[in-house]
């Protein structure tokens, strides 16, 4: 079972390589990429740089507080195990989602995050875009600010990602556009009033105007999906992970910049 | 209990013109939407803001519906004597916040 699966993924992989080759003309050269950061307005811009203007670090502070506090049935605190973020979550969002042995595929932040709620914690795992789940990983990525993004140099994510990019460039939803032809092909360029970016995962969970919150790198999928008029993919959801895999791939050396601004 | 940011510099010259900040973690519901049922979102705004220097009224904001969520609010005043600056956010359904920094005036 277990070499049969292996082999299918082999072809599996075969396949997306030879179309990947069709398709990497559209991609964006590294050295052309930028963060979102640089389609914003000045005022924007300004809100995201000063941390007492920031929207998002009301989020983080609030991290910070659940990162100390006693929780589940073990009656532990992240702290307990992890001790000062600063030092020992340094990095780490810059190198997910990655790879977890016990489930056999990627995990992103958050569902890290409830793994340690859950198991190491015994405590109920938080709902996606909970206000605890936002703040805690708004707390947790925000140490990698600054820190390039590096995804982990793993064989066993390569399936995923390749899965990921497989979705990006797919054409779906009533208006038929894959994710690629806005992103790679017309970045820059105006659709009604928005800008389009490159779209890079540099600043999550990010403060969104338009929410009026902050929100997950999932949660901006799913509304690039909706506007596709798509089935997004549920929050977890596999396919979620796997284009998250793939986008932090295509931004890797960019810096993290969490909590971002976005219009 | 919501969540405050205040940007107040430490210290000051006497006589200088200093810049304070403030960001306050509130939904500001408007009042005006309603549910996917048709029933209305009740108000739950902050309608008030004042900040004191040293006991005395230096600043005061009234707010409406349609500011958004998370208030941000910037405003100049002088350094005129160290002390305590007291910022009150007050609203609907008793809402009530109150945060202090303190200056050193040299
Ligand atoms: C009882 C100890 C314990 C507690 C409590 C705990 N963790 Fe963990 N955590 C671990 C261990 C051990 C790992 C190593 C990976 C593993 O579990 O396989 C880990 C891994 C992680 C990672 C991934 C780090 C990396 O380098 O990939 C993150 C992020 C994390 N924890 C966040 C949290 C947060 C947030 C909390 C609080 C909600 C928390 N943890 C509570 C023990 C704990
Ligand atoms: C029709 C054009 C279009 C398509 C197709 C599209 N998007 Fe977007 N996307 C946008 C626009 C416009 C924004 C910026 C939104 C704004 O400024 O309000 C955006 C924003 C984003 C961002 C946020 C970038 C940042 O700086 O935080 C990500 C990530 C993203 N899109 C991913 C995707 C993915 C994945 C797909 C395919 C499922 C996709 N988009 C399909 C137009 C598109």
């Amino acid at each position: 079972m277990k070499a049969a699966r292996g082999t299918q993924r082999l072809a599996l992989g075969v396949l997306l390589a030879a179309l990947a080759t069709l398709c990497s003309a559209a991609e964006i050269p590294l050295s052309e990429r930028r963060s979102g950061y640089a389609d914003l307005g000045r005022e924007t811009k300004a809100m995201q740089d000063d941390d007492t203007a920031n929207p998002g670090m009301l989020s983080v502070l609030e991290g910070e507080e659940l990162w100390k506090t006693k929780s589940g049935t073990e009656v532990k605190a992240c702290a307990d195990c992890h001790g000062d973020a600063r030092a020992s979550m340094k990095g780490v969002a810059a190198r997910y989602p990655a790879f977890d042995a016990s489930r056999g595929r990627p995990v992103n932040l958050e569902q890290r995050i409830n793994i340690c709620q859950a198991e190491r914690q015994q405590a109920k795992p938080s709902a996606y875009e909970s206000k605890e789940l936002l703040a805690l990983t708004a707390f947790v990525a925000m140490q990698s600010r600054g820190e390039p993004i590096a995804p982990p140099d793993d064989a066993r994510l390569t399936p995923f990602r390749e899965a990921g990019r497989q979705l990006f460039f797919r054409r779906q939803g009533q208006l038929n556009l894959g994710c690629n032809q806005c992103h790679d092909d017309n970045w820059s360029k105006r659709l009604a009033g928005n800008l389009i970016p490159q779209a890079h995962p540099t600043g999550y969970p990010i403060y969104r105007l338009e929410w009026q919150s902050i929100g997950s790198l999932q949660r901006r999928l799913r509304n690039c999906m909706t506007g596709l008029r798509a089935q997004p993919y549920e929050f977890g959801a596999p396919e979620n992970v796997d284009m998250e895999l793939y986008l932090m791939w295509r931004a890797r050396g960019l810096p993290v910049e969490t909590p971002a601004v976005r219009p | 209990m919501a969540r405050a940011l205040i940007n107040v510099p430490a210290k000051a010259k006497r006589g200088e013109v200093i810049t304070i900040k403030t960001l306050i973690s509130h939904v500001m519901e408007t009042g005006f939407r309603h549910t996917t049922m048709g029933v209305r979102i009740p108000r739950d705004i902050i309608d008030t803001f004042v900040c004191t220097y040293n006991g005395e009224e230096i600043f005061r904001a009234t707010l409406h519906s349609a500011i958004a969520a998370n208030p941000f609010i910037t405003f100049h005043t002088v350094a005129t004597e160290s002390g305590t600056l007291t910022f009150t956010w007050s609203g609907d359904s008793q809402f009530s916040q109150t945060e202090t920094a303190n200056i050193v005036v040299e």
